[in-house]
């Protein structure tokens, strides 16, 4: 939601303990701009940082902020996103997305990931399209997933 | 715990889940009140899925504190004015 109807989408990292965290993201930041779509990735400071090391050119990631700069600016009703992407694979992550699936109107995408993935997915009680996968180090798991949900992959084939 | 460090917050429960910070706010805090999520205590937002109370005891707050990397924590910290913009909300 931009001023030109840019379409946008916020990108929420939990914790990056979880390796496959960073390349899943950077594989949807990319295909939401093939999309025309603007992402704007929220993260912890180490999530954050694992993005900038992992792309320093920015070929891929845009505009980066902190994930309660985030929910702030939300909650305050100075931005929105059309679409949310929340990436989970703890308890908090699934907090997150809870969140914002109530202060926000974007869709909400749970990208579930890590070895709990699937009794993680079972937390979800609130309106949001669930894509999990129990992926740890390999991503193949849940980007075939998530592929299977977003246009861009089905246009691509 | 960023911001709220300077509040010098007193930790009841750590590292829950935000359900168990839940139960336990519920069952261990006699006046308590339901909050939206994103609902703003000092400069902290409190993050879950509804219900979530924040509760008061005395001069002070008690709520769960969501971190990335750590879970929920149950937290008590001074109340101010906050505590009556609490009480003062719409039920």
């Amino acid at each position: 939601m931009t001023e030109n109807d840019e379409k946008t989408a916020l990108i929420l990292l939990g914790c990056p303990q979880v390796p496959v965290q960073t390349s899943m993201a950077l594989y949807l930041v990319h295909g939401l701009r093939q999309q025309g779509i603007r992402p704007v990735i929220a993260g912890t400071q180490a999530a954050r940082k694992l993005m900038e090391v992992a792309d320093p050119d920015r070929h891929y990631v845009l505009e980066m902020t902190d994930l309660d700069a985030a929910i702030d600016e939300i909650t305050g009703k100075q931005r929105d996103f059309d679409l949310c992407f929340v990436f989970i694979h703890n308890d908090s992550g699934v907090a997150y997305a809870g969140t914002v699936a109530y202060i926000s109107k974007a869709r909400v995408y749970a990208l579930l990931f890590g070895e709990h993935a699937e009794e993680l997915a079972g937390e979800i009680e609130f309106p949001c399209e669930v894509v999990a996968a129990k992926a740890v180090h390999n991503p193949m798991p849940l980007k075939r997933k998530l592929d299977k949900v977003m246009q861009w992959a089905v246009s691509k084939r | 715990m960023g911001c709220l460090e300077a509040l010098k917050p007193q930790v009841i429960l750590s590292q829950s889940s935000f359900k168990e910070a839940r139960e336990y706010i519920k069952k261990n805090v006699r006046e308590y009140h339901e909050v939206e999520p994103g609902y703003k205590i000092h400069d902290v937002h409190i993050i879950g899925v509804p219900p979530l109370y924040v509760g008061v005891e005395g001069e002070h707050l008690i709520f769960p504190y969501t971190k990335p990397c750590h879970g929920t924590f149950v937290v008590k910290v001074a109340g101010g004015e906050d505590i009556a913009r609490l009480r003062a909300r719409k039920k």
